[in-house]
């Protein structure tokens, strides 16, 4: 289990982030496979500049940075928080009447090697489902990211208002089509 | 499904923005300061000559015992919000208000976009940029807190003109720096994140010489073309520890902060045109050339309030501002940091511009008070100048990166 922070830990966790990204590359020449010692993924997992939508009831979203310092890639598969009864992984992606819509991604997101991936609105992002109650800004939410071989990664998101990331989903009523 | 299959998303312009951002953040809260080269070093060829830093990179250290942008060097622009909160905040929401100010102001002023920006492109040029917290009588009284004394309206003075619409505040944010872009973005950001919270009140621009026009540590001059704050205390002196951040009698919260007035004065541009230079001068007890009083060559001579014209009148009037505006009492001194304004004149008029008097001092009651009920009582300057509006707010200390602005309080 790694446990990552917003606000506070976020410039350390920043800092610490690049060294590792500089000491991994240092290392990189040394042993191009040392699978007998594979640790788990959550050790190079770190979420930065991670928060949330706030929302009063019902569905809300959280973003971030999800940064690998590893040299394979990392696969999150699932999410878990205490603020809602349901989490998904979530892609956007155009349907075939060229609307930008979300759905879950089936297969995980999926950090590359010494790399990152950004959760953004309009983009992947963490969907929260039957929100347990408000969330307000200025709250912190955890979320926990389970990894393919099973570790966990916990990070703190921070709720901030925000008008955007209003999803559209296949099936859902539309307010208006395009025009 | 590979990574390589990943939709672009906001792509590597924003990953890269948030990794330097985040190593910029990382130096400033280790207290260093300044030039944020970090952001150049990836650019440049290895040998090539380093090119002259931008004004749009340099950095304030946000963390510390206290907070930005009242020992800082004057920036050239300043916005002043106050706002009311909302019935409905309480206690624990102002600690998640603060939280949520202080995380994002500490990345806006190093440069790194607020969480959900939606223009992180406007935060990277930070210039300077501060963000300062003020706690007004309604905050205070909100969390429960003790409110030191002197946390009141002032006294009213007969030369008072308040416009309630300038006046008072629950809480005040002071954004500067010396790009106004920087200011813009930095302050809707903050505005977006207290929206739940509360309501604005009251928004004054000002701005002085842009940076560069004029040589460091040069004495502003207000509209009225006067050289405007020349006795001042200088940051990291004893003097300035003592008028600024003494702890007095203020509650234990405040201890690292300290007390913030600001007034609206009006300064009548037209009827001040109706003044000759030799009055304008009289007026003022220094002259317009370089601020030095009437009795003195440069600006820092100390002025001689005995020395009489041949006809036996002192030479700075009893009347001049600076005459009334000084006192035998050097505990009755404050140190100001304000800003011109210049805003859009209303029917035949051709001018609204004025001061934004921005003063810092431990105790208002003791150190600023007693100048203003002098300057009440007989000042020619009163003449043109009226105050309009008029705020006191109590400064918290700075905060630790763990922490934020406001838990000394909450």
């Amino acid at each position: 289990m790694k446990t990552t922070t917003t606000i506070a830990g976020r410039l350390a966790v920043s800092a610490a982030a690049l060294l590792l990204a500089l000491t991994g590359c240092a290392g990189a020449g040394s042993g191009p496979d040392d699978t007998a010692t594979t640790a788990p993924a959550a050790d190079a997992l770190s979420v930065t500049d991670s928060w949330v939508k706030a929302a009063d009831t019902g569905m809300s979203a959280a973003f971030g940075v999800l940064e690998n310092s590893g040299r394979t890639d990392v696969i999150v598969v699932s999410a878990e928080s205490p603020a809602a009864g349901m989490l998904e992984l979530h892609e956007t992606v155009v349907n075939d009447t060229g609307e930008m819509v979300m759905q879950r991604k089936e297969n995980g997101f999926v950090v590359p090697a010494d790399g990152s991936l950004e959760l953004a609105p309009g983009g992947n992002h963490i969907m929260l489902m039957a929100l347990t109650g408000p969330i307000k800004a200025g709250d912190e939410v955890t979320v926990t990211l389970t990894l393919s071989d099973g570790s966990t990664v916990d990070f703190t998101a921070a709720a901030k208002d925000f008008s955007g990331a209003n999803e559209t989903y296949p099936g859902d009523m539309k307010t208006g089509a395009e025009e | 499904m590979t990574a390589g299959q990943e939709p672009p998303t906001a792509g590597g312009l924003s990953r890269r923005h948030l990794l330097l951002g985040g190593a910029a953040a990382g130096i400033g809260a280790a207290g260093a300061i300044g030039i944020d080269l970090a952001g150049e070093a990836g650019a440049a060829p290895s040998g090539a000559p380093v090119a002259t830093p931008l004004n749009g990179t340099e950095t304030v250290p946000y963390f510390g015992i206290h907070q930005a942008g009242i020992d800082t060097t004057p920036q050239g622009h300043a916005t002043f919000l106050a706002l009311n909160l909302r019935d409905t905040v309480d206690r624990a929401a102002l600690k998640r208000m603060m939280r949520i100010l202080t995380g994002d102001a500490a990345r806006l002023t190093q440069g790194e976009g607020a969480l959900a920006d939606t223009e992180p492109e406007l935060a990277v040029t930070p210039a300077r940029l501060t963000v300062t917290f003020g706690f007004g009588p309604g905050l205070v009284a909100r969390a429960a807190g003790e409110a030191p004394v002197w946390l009141r309206p002032l006294p009213a003075f007969g030369i008072d003109r308040l416009d309630p619409a300038w006046t008072g505040g629950d809480l005040l944010v002071q954004v500067a720096a010396d790009d106004p872009v920087t200011i813009a973005h930095a302050t809707r950001m903050l505005l977006k994140d207290l929206r739940s919270f509360a309501t604005l009140h009251w928004v004054q621009t000002g701005f002085r010489r842009a940076p560069g026009s004029e040589k460091p540590g040069t004495t502003m001059r207000n509209l009225f073309g006067q050289v405007d704050g020349t006795v001042n205390a200088v940051p990291g002196t004893e003097d300035f520890e003592q008028l600024v951040w003494a702890t007095g009698e203020n509650p234990d919260w405040l201890v690292g902060g300290t007390g913030y007035v600001l007034r609206r004065v009006s300064m009548d541009l037209d009827k001040w045109d109706g003044l000759d230079r030799s009055g304008r001068e009289s007026a003022m007890g220094r002259t317009l050339v370089n601020g030095a009083p009437l009795t003195g060559t440069n600006e820092r001579d100390e002025p001689d309030f005995t020395a009489t014209t041949p006809l036996g009148f002192p030479v700075i009037p009893e009347y001049s501002h600076l005459r009334r505006a000084r006192s035998e009492n050097r505990a009755e001194r404050i140190v100001r940091r304000g800003y011109n304004y210049d805003d859009a004149p209303t029917g035949e008029g051709i001018s609204n511009s004025g001061l934004l008097f921005v003063s810092y001092q431990a105790d208002v009651d003791r150190q600023y008070v007693p100048i203003q009920q002098r300057l009440d009582t007989l000042d020619l300057l009163n003449q043109w100048t009226t105050p309009i509006g008029s705020a006191v707010f109590a400064i918290p200390p700075g905060c630790k990166p763990e922490g934020y602005i406001g838990d000394t309080l909450f």
